[in-house]
Order: C-alpha cells, then structure tokens, then sequence
C-alpha cells in the first residue's frame, strides 16, 4: 500500500491516544505472499490518523503479536448485551490489558445478513460507515454460523452500533443455548438445481421464532441451514441441527438431443466413465444410440449426473425437501451428521411454507421440553433412540431412514404385528391419495 | 427515580428485524429470473455464466478475499463493484466475493482490476477454494491457534490452485483453532489438538466456574470435585483424560492451551456434498505437528504433500475421500509419505465400525 507510511506518520501526530506503535515482527511476515493479508488491513485500521479506533488498532496488533510470540489467546467472555436482548453479542474483555488498555475491550455484534449474502455496494459502504463510527473498523464476512461479525467495538458503544445496524433494517443474530443465525445457498436467485425457494423458508422458519434467538432459552444451540438440492452448499447435514435440503420426487428430465451433443464433445469413454460409471446407485446406461436411460426409482437424488451434464439433465417438476435432524459438531460425543427424519416434505405452495414452519415449531418445542442442559437435538435423540423421537415428534418410521434395519436382537417386538398393519394401513391411505 | 427520567434515559427498543428480505440488494438479472434458471457454464477459472429460461444471462467474477476485512478493502472492493461491475455482490459460503454483471464485456475490466488490487480470481470448479476458518487469536475466548495466519500462510501457498482449475474435483479445506471444530469438514482438515491434560489454577475454580457443569462436560468422566490446599476445585484424572479441552469453555481456569503442547493436526476425506457417495466426515492423518506463528512451515509441507498426491492420482470427479475409497490406505500413507500409528485407530463410541470387517486387502 503506497499511502501506508504517510498514514502511519497521521496517526501518531493526530491522535493523542496512540503512543508508541507496537512492533510486530510476527505479523508481518503474514503481509507477504499472494493471497489478501488480514494483517495490511489491521494495520491499516491502526494507520487511519485520527480515526476513532487507531489507538485501539494499535493496541489488538500489539496483543495479537504477543499471541504470536508466546502461542496463547488472551481473550475473556463476559456479558454484553443490547437493551431488549439477551443474546447476539459476543463479549470479549482482554487479559492483557495492562500491556495495551485501548484493546481491553473487543466485543463482536453477530448480525444476521439478508438470505443469500446479497449486498449492493449501497449497503455495504452503510455498514463500513456505521462501523467506522462506533466500532474498529473491522468486518468478518462471514462468521461459521452465517453472521456479519462486525468485530471490535467498546462496550459503550454496542448499543450505538446496534441502534445505527437496526435503523438500517439490520437485527442482531444468536449465540449461546438459542435458535442460532441461518444460512441458505444462493438457490433460486442464481441456480439451476434449486428445488423450492430458500429465501422464502429461510426467513419464514427464523423469522416466526426470533424470540428464541434474542432471548436465550433453549438447552443449547439450535442451528438451520437451507440448501436447496443435495450438493448441500450450505453444508446442512454436518453443521445444521435442522438440514433443510432440496430434492424432488418425480422422474428427472433428460433432454436426450442434449445428452447426444455431450457425448459427441466429450467422447463416449469419458461419458461412460465420469457419468454413467460414477452413479452410486448403477441407475443409468447409455444406450448405443448415445442416448441415456435412467431408473428413477433406483436414483438416489446424489446429484452427480445433474451436475456434469447440467444442460441435459433437470430435478423433475415435484419438488420439495428432505429433512435431516441431529448434525452437529465434536461436543461431547462426537461429531454427528444429521439423520433423515422426513424424505420429503413438500414445498410449493404458500401452505407448505407454513407448514415447514409448523413442523420446526414442533421439533423445537420437543428439543425445548427433552434435550438435557447442553445437550444438543442430535445428542437427545442417540440418547433416546429414534423411534422414541419419531412418536414424539409425530412422524412414522419410513426405510429411507435408515442405511439398514437393525442388525441387533435385543428389542421386544410383542406388537410388531399392530405395527406392520399400521404401516400397511398407512400405505393404502397413500395409494387412495 | 419519576417516570418522566425513566422515560428520558429509556434506550431505544430494538426493531425485530429478523432475516432481512435479499431482494431489495438481489442483481436485477437474478431477481427476474428468480427460480427460473436454466443451465451454467464456466467461461474461465472464476467466471460462472448462469443462463436463464428467459434467455436472461448472467455473469459471476468470484475473487477471494481474507474474510476479516477493514473498511478500507470492503470500500476498495465496492469501487471495484461500482466502477466495473454492476453495484450488486455477495457472498459465498467460504468468503469469496462473488460480481455480478449482466454483459460479459465487463468481465475482463473487472477480474483486471480485481488482481490489480490483490484479489485472486478462482474458487469455481474443480479448484482448491478459500479456507472456510474460525477466529483465532485475534478474537476467540478459547483458541489454540491463529486461523487466520494458518489460512494466509497455506492460501499463499495454494494461490495457484485458486486461480486455476486443475483439481480431480473440488478441494474444500478448513481450519479449526481447537478441538470443537468450528470450521467444520474438510477434504483437507487442519485442526488444533491438544496434547497435554488441562492445567488448573485452583486459586480460581471456586469463583469462576459452576463446578458440576464442568464435570458434566468431560466425555471421558475425567474431572472430579475435589478440594485442594482447602479451597473447593476440581481435579483431572490424566489417565483418563483425552486433552480435548471441552473443560476450557466453561471453566477458563483449566488451560488447556500451551506454547508447546498445543498442536495441529491433519485430517482429510470429509464432504458435505451428497454427489456420488454420501457425506463423510474426515479422518485424521497426522499429528503432533508444531503450532509454529506466524507462518506454520510443517503443516505447510503436509498439505501440500497431500494436495499433490491427491492431484497426481485422483481420477477426474473423485472427492479426496472418494479417492481414497478406491486406492485404500496403505497406498494414501505411500503415496502422500506420511506414518500410520496406533493412534490411527478409532477408539471412540462405534469405533469397531471403522475396522475392516472383511478379508478386503491392498497390497
């Protein structure tokens, strides 16, 4: 950056509250290389003359390089909040700070972006003005859990910040045992394989329960994410206690003029190889005529086929969502995926939306009422088992499910005749529809 | 105190936004279109071309960026999106920042003003994308590491593999500054793991910490009540103990950190992706290697040891994990140098799931 020295030179002759600069010989040696250093963008918080935050740049460098040189954080929680909330900030109160006192305080407002981080340029320079006024200057965009983290900022001035975030449209996110931040893939805004509008689910679930993401209650974490087909971009079933994916349930569309040109661009070989053979479930052929057979009903809906030969090949027209409850991260047991729960949920009309909502009203009221404290919903359910969940919860026992029945004897089975006759009931009822 | 003051220092009550509604900063090409696309193509290494069933077309120029941004780069990239694109950009999910414009013609202006700023243009396709990362030192209560220095250190090292698209498939890596993990899967992981038990200050765990939700918290039932020279605290069985660091969080003075006991290791083959095979969760590769600021070198060489045997060998469409599948194990630790150690071997809840049940063998 050409204009760093002069703005070094402003920042000590204009603001009183910088003394001396700290050296950071750590830090830069990350200002070097290719990719874009976080470290030139601190400093040049630090260099900004008499920026409100140059002294506190000043000093989170001096504390970041003392992190460096002895391989220690030196951050502390605490409790900061916004009038009217009890979740949303992240207090962070320095254990350094005798050694750099302008830094002491560092607390992040987590706010939740629009759906599908759409931003004009517009807003984008609201923020960084909003940010330049109350808080360090710094902006993550964006945090594991989907938030704008608007980072650094004094205690005295989180409510400023909030109130000038808010006036804008702008709502704090959620941290601690609540219903968390959501995140949905750009979808239908951009995307070919979307099945039902994330947009329009994403702000309709969050939206209808904001109560549990301001004021915290739950027993720990609740997390949704909205993917809109199986590639899952959002990473749902992982990271998402609530995994909204989109699927279909008719038979996929397969333009074959289409799938004659790719196999004459790509070669039969390479078609046969990168397509046919990469189905995980040998539900395609291609027959001598270059033209594609697909058994839908063996189609496990991976996506593989749909992604390389996206001109050729559609999701079909009946679209909706595959539900996964229960992924989570290693505390305590373990990382767990989340586990399919409903294998389709239908989402087109307006009436299917409230119903998604109904149903996570029904999840988390369950994980409300069940989960032990620090437990998640994942947690709860290996606790109790799946079928407890499912009557719980209302749903019947489907095999998509499950990779398998049980393998194991001990389970008492005296009314497994009523429930093979509920199942077929249930299966005629479906047949009449 | 009279109504009349409470009133007068009452702050402002919040406006429960929630999520707020996309469309109003949405590109007009993708508004129209919304739900209507119909096919894409990539023109070049980070150039997405979507084409709509209205015959609408739009073009992305996605560039990567350091996540923590100052004003100053996200001013910077906004002239970009003013004066070259079209004023709308977003996000993706790992940090890239993505432009749209609704002529292709503005295409090469933009990606040469992007790089002329220091931006790489990449991310799309069969690339290694930005590191999906946790905040680390700069910002986190509990962190072993710096992600955002390892992430610097290692995107510098991959810039070449950003900007092209060279991959089998797509390289999705992440970093985590301790053992909860909040970067998540990976098909490269490079993850804080702790090496040495947590070591307690017990002049501070009656006053600092709920003692029961503590013990609570330990997976292995390690932390015990105990009073030590007379004052209430707690105590760690070590020989139980696994060195996770879930005792940190709620009890800060157990320190789990240490300059030399923290350290990094590598898993890889974890997918998010349902294509092809189902999502996996990455698996550990190597350990113990030093926590080494501000430019991490070991867990540099182990990266790249096994970007590039993953390169060199993977077939075209195979997910690290997918082909590891193939190839098996034995041939991964040939190929990539690295050690098989008993500590490869699963011993968690279902661990015997992991084994090899079978008469399966590679030679």
């Amino acid at each position: 950056m050409s204009g760093v020295e002069d703005a070094r030179e402003g920042a000590v002759a204009g603001a009183a509250h910088v003394t001396a600069q700290h050296p950071t010989p750590n830090l830069d040696q990350l200002e070097s290389g290719p990719w874009p250093s976080f470290v030139t963008g601190l400093k040049r918080l630090r260099d900004s003359g008499g920026k409100q935050y140059a002294a506190m740049m000043n000093d989170l460098l001096g504390q970041l390089e003392h992190s460096y040189t002895n391989r220690l954080g030196y951050w502390k929680g605490g409790t900061v909040s916004v009038f009217g909330y009890g979740g949303g900030v992240i207090p962070r109160f320095s254990e350094v700070a005798d050694k750099f006192p302008e830094s002491k305080e560092f607390h992040t407002l987590r706010v939740q972006p629009p759906a599908g981080y759409h931003y004009t340029t517009d807003l984008l320079r609201q923020m960084c003005d909003i940010w330049e006024e109350h808080g360090s200057g710094l902006i993550a965009l964006h945090g594991q859990s989907g938030d704008i983290m608007f980072q650094g900022c004094k205690t005295e001035n989180v409510q400023k910040a909030f109130d000038a975030l808010n006036e804008i449209g702008f709502d704090l996110g959620g941290a601690g045992p609540a219903l968390r931040t959501s995140m949905s893939c750009v979808g239908h805004a951009r995307c070919e394989m979307s099945m039902y509008d994330e947009v329009k689910a994403h702000r309709a679930v969050i939206n209808e329960f904001l109560d549990e993401m301001h004021r915290p209650s739950f027993p720990y974490k609740f997390k949704y994410k909205f993917s809109g087909c199986p590639n899952d971009c959002v990473n749902a079933i992982h990271r998402a206690d609530f995994a909204v994916i989109g699927t279909w349930r008719d038979d996929m569309k397969v333009d074959q003029e289409e799938v004659k040109a790719y196999v004459a661009s790509h070669g039969r070989k390479y078609t046969i190889d990168h397509v046919i053979a990469m189905c995980p479930t040998r539900a395609l052929s291609l027959n001598d005529d270059d033209t594609l057979e697909v058994d839908n009903r063996s189609c496990v809906r991976c996506m593989h086929c749909l992604n390389v030969m996206n001109k050729a090949l559609a999701p079909g027209d009946d679209r909706g969502a595959t539900i996964l409850i229960g992924g989570k991260r290693a505390l305590k047991v373990g990382d767990l995926m989340g586990t399919m729960v409903v294998p389709f949920f239908k989402l087109q009309d307006d009436e299917d939306y409230e119903q998604l909502v109904e149903f996570a009203r029904t999840i988390m009221e369950f994980f409300a009422e069940n989960a032990l404290e620090h437990e998640r919903i994942g947690e709860t359910i290996d606790r109790i088992g799946l079928p407890t969940f499912l009557a719980a919860v209302g749903i019947e026992p489907d095999p998509n499910m499950v990779r398998h029945p049980r393998t194991s004897c001990y389970v008492r089975t005296d009314d497994f005749t009523d429930e093979a006759e509920k199942y077929f009931e249930r299966k005629r009822e479906m047949a009449a529809e | 105190m009279s109504q009349a003051q409470t009133a007068e220092v009452r702050p402002r009550l919040p406006d429960e936004h929630g999520v707020p509604d996309p469309f109003q900063y949405m590109h007009p090409i993708m508004k129209k279109n919304y739900g209507n696309w119909d096919w894409h193509d990539r023109p070049r290494p980070g150039v997405l071309h979507h084409v709509a069933k209205s015959g609408d077309e739009v073009w992305t120029v996605r560039a990567g960026t350091q996540r923590q941004m100052d004003v100053g780069t996200i001013r910077q990239l906004c002239d970009i999106a003013d004066t070259h694109g079209e004023g709308h950009v977003r996000f993706t999910t790992r940090s890239n920042i993505e432009f749209m414009v609704g002529d292709f013609a503005k295409v090469p202006a933009l990606i040469s003003a992007l790089n002329a700023n220091g931006y790489p243009v990449g991310g799309t396709g069969n690339s290694v994308s930005m590191i999906s990362h946790t905040q680390g030192w700069l910002h986190c209560d509990i962190p072993g590491t710096d992600a955002s220095g390892v992430v610097k250190s290692l995107m510098d090292m991959m810039h070449h593999e950003f900007t092209h698209e060279e991959m089998p498939n797509r390289v999705r890596i992440t970093t985590s500054c301790c053992q909860i993990n909040c970067g998540g899967q990976g098909d490269i992981a490079i993850n804080v793991q702790y090496t040495k038990p947590p070591k307690i200050n017990h002049d501070l765990v009656a006053n600092v910490c709920e003692r029961p939700a503590v013990v609570a918290r330990c997976p292995v039932a390690a932390i015990r009540p105990a009073m030590v020279d007379g004052k209430p605290s707690l105590e760690v069985d070590e020989s139980k103990c696994v060195c996770c660091g879930a005792c940190y969080p709620p009890c800060p003075p157990m320190q789990i950190n240490g300059a030399d006991s923290t350290k990094i290791a590598i898993w890889v083959g974890g997918k998010h992706s349902n294509a092809r095979s189902k999502p996996t969760f990455h698996k550990l590769v190597v350990a113990n290697l030093p926590n080494n600021a501000p430019r991490w070198p070991e867990v540099e060489e182990v990266v790249r040891k096994i970007l590039y045997a993953y390169k060199d060998n993977a077939k075209h469409f195979e997910r690290m994990g997918e082909w590891i599948d193939r190839i098996g194990w034995p041939r991964f630790f040939e190929l990539t140098g690295l050690a098989f150690t008993k500590h490869h071997i699963d011993t968690w809840v279902g661990a015997r799931h992991n084994m090899n049940m079978s008469a399966h063998v590679r030679f």
